[in-house]
């Protein structure tokens, strides 16, 4: 079956086409090797990053924007996310500290985005 | 008290202005943000795809921020937070407020303008109904979650499929909301592709063109209905009505440069970009202020504002050095740059040739979907140079590169770009 | 405890003939269903104060205009509410309208308003310039103003209070009965009220509160009217305010500047509209903005901040209501307070006081009648009393709303003002946060967290507007639908 997948790696958004019973040899429509990459692993197991908040005590705000540190299984979205607001902070933080590490077990910490 | 150079906002733009003037010798450096903080709206931007073109990686807003802020240590540049400007003269006296410091007059030897955008309301764009709570731009909703902690709604439909439209829509799904559709009034999207994938697409909203909201009804002081109908051009069609229960709307319907301080200057302002008008320099029709970023122009990368706003900062660094040797300016009359077919706007909008260097960066936008076309660059009936685009949208900023050489090939006179489509 | 007084309704005529009762050692009570005052009519019209050559002469409309507006003026000096005696003009387009505006410079005189001219359409484009070049006269009158019309009520209202009126908000009258001669309001949810006497000031529903004594002699239809109100940009495009002639098609849109600077466009007529129905429609809308064309076409309208609509009082009486009712002579209706309502309504409180005193409520008057408050309006000092008064409370050094250049300072004084606002659009009629282009967006979270701090409540409380209009849902991290 042929299908289309909009790549998300850049702000360009390649429309990248590929037989799925055949991916590697049919791909076309991509720019780059991430592209590449994305649009194949997005017939098997589709990957996100995601980016929230969590509770931060004695910072300048309430919260503080977190992230995954890389990709976790999309299915995975709201699990993780669960997770996340399980999570409480105390300032100071600095951007890039683990708050949670390998998140439901996917290998993927979730870090700071900002200093707090 | 007296600066070299004031940069007013200390958002992107304003700290990438701050930053490169600061490397290129511009003495002191004062930045003035009216927020407690800088960053400015990254802060709110917890979404990843920010610094592909300036970092090489995809950062969030309030990570691409921070990289800008680390650096200032060890500068010198100076910040004043909590601090809100009031005023601006032509002589670059700068009248600002602060609860730490009162009432101040600033006077600057430069200015750099980086102030932002805001965002078009409802009533900007006259939708009708009732006025329920319920309705906020979609801004002020990612402040709420974002910053404040709060969620704004349950039940969302979302006006307008810009960026931060779709970004809301996915933002709010992750929190618990049922965002039942964006609806866009033009026939295509103005948002990125990647944008209707990962945050309409991956949560099964739908994406209505064509569409606008045609009436709103409240329950008990909120929002309970959105009534959206099909449009024909701008027009709604009767008998096209759909029904939505919702307690939110979000309106993510444009940004407006932020200007009442360019204005009260007495800066002259395109009405194109409702920014100020600048040369290749990012220099103002007042000579040492300099705009750049969201208040010149609104941007959909932040990335192109960095850029941008370096340019308007090292400039507004050799304006410096060159008024401290006593340097005279003697150029010629700047030549414009005419907008012509499907071209909406261009930034700069005039260019003193002889002062360029090698090339001018010329961005614009252009006002249709345009497929298999050329961008044009004419001096009367003589085409000075043509560029095929396989695809251009109005909602994706263009960039053209003009040689120092195709300008003076004008002679003196203004030049036009323009887009022709294949085959015409 | 049994008031001499229940004033039912707080708008420009409750908190009016309050703040006139408010002189005497009576014990008067303001009652208002929603949760501020000034939240009906009194919050969306024209806002100005009419010069009085309109009203048919003989009616109660000519006989408490000219006086209201002479008074307007002093009580907004009093109470430190803007005002501007700006003028008005009424355009003439052809030799019919000409006609209309010699009449109603006729009935201009014989109501005694002051100093009317009419002039050729080049003398009206001489001190209009952005008029039509198809105007070819108009009627002048300099005693017309613009007022901030809540702001008034409110001023009033709170004078009212400080001078000892107990206020009753969310207070919804459903019945009243008697009992020994005196009157028992009942409203929902709510304990009793016991009055002597009761002052039916109600707006479009004062019908309803008539009906509830048994008085059924008028009936009240409401009529929406639209509006744009458009940014600062445009409200240096008129000094005056600029009507059309009525003529066979209508009474015409105005086109006015605001007191807060903006410019005002609109409204349209829309009779037999529901009593809650304060919405705005595309086509009503697009007749403000064709019809105003005649009057210039100067106008941009992309540059409109918000549309809203108001409803006007239409009596089945065609005139304004005022006296004591037939059917009780205790109970006086103060109903139909249609165009020039405003205008009047300072002259309707004076009087109604006055009945209310000839009929037994005491006259004798208190030995100290408290002033009116201050306000400190940060943008509109200069620049040293600016300094000043950052340096007194650094609160006045923070921009919280920035379209308007309205201060942290200020909005913490509207918090603990008489009347406390506990809502966004309670701060903005206070003092203008959130009135400006970006209409809150901004500044309304921060306006939010203020309100919650100052009043120690949970941020998810703080309303919008009238009572249900929640802004909040709830925290983040509950994630409640999943």
């Amino acid at each position: 079956m042929l299908k289309t997948i909009t790549c998300i790696c850049c702000p360009k958004g390649c429309l990248v086409t590929l037989d799925t019973e055949n991916p590697e040899e049919t791909i076309k429509g991509f720019s780059c090797p991430q592209g590449r990459e994305y649009a194949i692993r997005e017939l098997t197991c589709p990957m996100r990053t995601i980016s929230t908040t969590v509770e931060i005590k004695g910072g300048l705000h309430p919260r503080i924007p977190v992230k995954t540190k890389g990709d976790i299984p999309k299915e995975k979205i709201f699990e993780v996310m669960e997770e996340i607001n399980k999570v409480s902070v105390t300032s100071p933080v600095k951007c890039g500290d683990v708050l949670i590490e390998n998140v439901l077990g996917t290998g993927i910490d979730v870090v700071a985005c900002r200093d707090m | 008290m007296y600066y070299d150079l004031v940069v007013v906002g200390g958002g992107p733009a304003g700290l990438a202005a701050a930053e490169e003037a600061k490397r290129n010798g511009a003495g002191s450096v004062l930045i003035i943000e009216r927020d407690k903080e800088l960053g400015g709206i990254l802060n709110q931007c917890i979404h990843s795809g920010f610094g592909l073109h300036v970092f090489k990686e995809q950062l969030s807003g309030p990570e691409y921020a921070q990289r800008f802020i680390d650096r200032l240590e060890g500068t010198g540049i100076e910040v004043k937070t909590d601090t809100m400007v009031l005023g601006i003269t032509p002589e670059k006296s700068i009248y600002a407020i602060s609860e730490a410091e009162g009432y101040m007059k600033i006077d600057a030897g430069a200015i750099v303008l980086a102030m932002g955008c805001r965002e078009r309301t409802r009533g900007a764009i006259a939708i009708p109904g009732e006025r329920p709570s319920g309705i906020f731009t979609a801004g002020t909703a990612q402040r709420y979650i974002n910053m404040e902690g709060y969620m704004v709604g349950k039940k969302v439909l979302i006006l307008g499929s810009g960026d931060i439209g779709l970004i809301m829509a996915r933002r709010m799904t992750l929190e618990g909301a049922e965002v039942k559709a964006v609806v866009e009034l033009m026939p295509y999207s103005n948002g990125l592709k990647r944008n209707i994938a990962q945050c309409l697409d991956d949560y099964g909203i739908p994406l209505y063109l064509s569409h606008t909201v045609t009436d709103i009804k409240g329950e008990n002081g909120r929002l309970s209905k959105v009534i959206v109908s099909e449009v024909n051009g701008y027009d709604p069609i009767p008998g096209t009505e759909i029904e939505f229960d919702v307690d939110t709307l979000l309106l993510s319907v444009g940004l407006v440069p932020e200007n009442e301080l360019t204005r009260s200057a007495g800066i002259e302002i395109d009405k194109r970009t409702n920014g100020a008008v600048v040369n290749e320099d990012m220099m103002t029709s007042i000579e040492g202020i300099f705009a750049c970023g969201n208040v010149l122009h609104v941007h959909d990368l932040v990335d192109f504002v960095t850029h941008e706003s370096e340019r308007a900062g090292k400039a507004a660094a050799e304006y410096l050095k060159a008024k401290k040797a006593g340097e005279k300016e003697e150029a010629e009359e700047p030549i414009n740059l005419i907008n012509g077919d499907f071209v909406g706007y261009t930034v700069p909008q005039k260019v003193t040739v002889s002062k360029v260097d090698k090339f001018i960066e010329v961005l614009f936008r252009v006002r249709a979907v345009l497929k298999n076309a050329n961008v044009v660059v004419k001096c009367g009936d003589t085409v000075l140079m043509s560029k095929n685009h396989e695809q251009m949208l109005p909602a994706e900023m263009e960039k053209l590169i003009i040689p120092k050489k195709m300008l003076e090939m004008a002679n003196g006179k203004d030049i036009e770009i323009c887009v022709v489509k294949e085959g015409e | 405890m049994v008031y001499d007084v229940a004033v039912i309704g707080a708008g420009i005529i409750g908190c009016g003939v309050a703040r006139e009762l408010s002189r005497y050692n009576c014990k008067t009570v303001l009652i208002e269903k929603e949760n501020d005052v000034a939240m009906g009519t009194t919050r969306a019209n024209s806002a100005i104060i009419h010069a009085g050559y309109d009203p048919e002469p003989g009616t109660l409309m000519a006989k408490y205009n000219v006086p209201g507006n002479k008074m307007a003026e002093d009580i907004c000096r009093e109470l430190d509410v803007p005002f501007r005696r700006c003028g008005s003009f009424v355009l003439a387009f052809d030799e019919n309208d000409m006609k209309t505006v010699k009449r109603l410079y006729e009935k201009g005189v014989e109501n005694g308003v002051p100093d009317m001219k009419i002039l050729d359409g080049d003398e009206v484009r001489k001190m209009e310039p952005n008029v039509s070049a198809e105007c070819v006269g108009a009627l002048y009158a300099p005693s017309a103003g613009i007022v901030n019309p809540w702001e008034m009520a409110l001023a009033m209202g709170e004078q009212a209070v400080d001078n000892g009126v107990d206020l009753e908000l969310c207070y919804e009258v459903t019945g009243i009965r008697k009992e020994n001669g005196n009157f028992i309001i009942s409203g929902k949810g709510k304990e009793d009220i016991e009055a002597k006497f009761v002052v039916n000031a109600a707006g479009v529903y004062s019908d309803t509160v008539a009906n509830m004594v048994g008085d059924h002699s008028f009936t009240i239809d409401s009529s929406r009217g639209q509006y744009y109100l458009l940014d600062k940009s445009q409200g240096e495009l008129f000094d005056h305010v600029m009507f059309q002639c009525p003529g066979p098609l209508g009474k015409g849109v105005l086109v006015a500047p605001t007191v807060h600077g903006n410019l005002i466009v609109g409204p349209d007529a829309n009779p037999g509209s529901e009593k809650n129905d304060v919405s705005t429609d595309r086509n009503g809308l697009n007749h403000v903005m064709t019809a105003s064309r005649k009057t210039t076409s100067a106008v941009n309208f992309r540059e409109c901040i918000r549309n809203f609509a108001g409803l006007r009082s239409e009596p089945s009486t065609k005139d304004f209501i005022v006296g004591f009712s037939e059917a009780d002579d205790h109970f006086m209706n103060v109903a139909g307070i249609k165009s020039p309502g405003l205008s009047a309504a300072p002259a309707i409180a004076a009087d109604v006081a006055d009945m209310l005193l000839k009929a037994g409520v005491p006259s004798e008057k208190k030995a100290e009648f408290k002033g009116g408050h201050k306000h400190l309006r940060f943008k509109e000092l200069s620049d040293e009393e600016k300094a000043a008064a950052i340096k007194k409370n650094p609160a006045y050094g923070r921009v919280i709303c920035r379209c308007e250049t309205i201060t942290e300072g200020e909005i913490v004084d509207a918090l603990h003002g008489t009347i406390v606002p506990r809502t966004l659009d309670g701060i903005k009629r206070r003092c203008n946060a959130g009135m400006g282009r970006c209409q809150s967006g901004f500044c309304g979270p921060r306006v939010l967290d203020i309100i919650a701090r100052e009043l120690n409540m949970d941020p998810v409380d703080v309303l919008l507007d009238k009572e249900g209009s929640y802004i909040l849902t709830g925290k983040t991290e509950k994630g409640e639908c999943r």
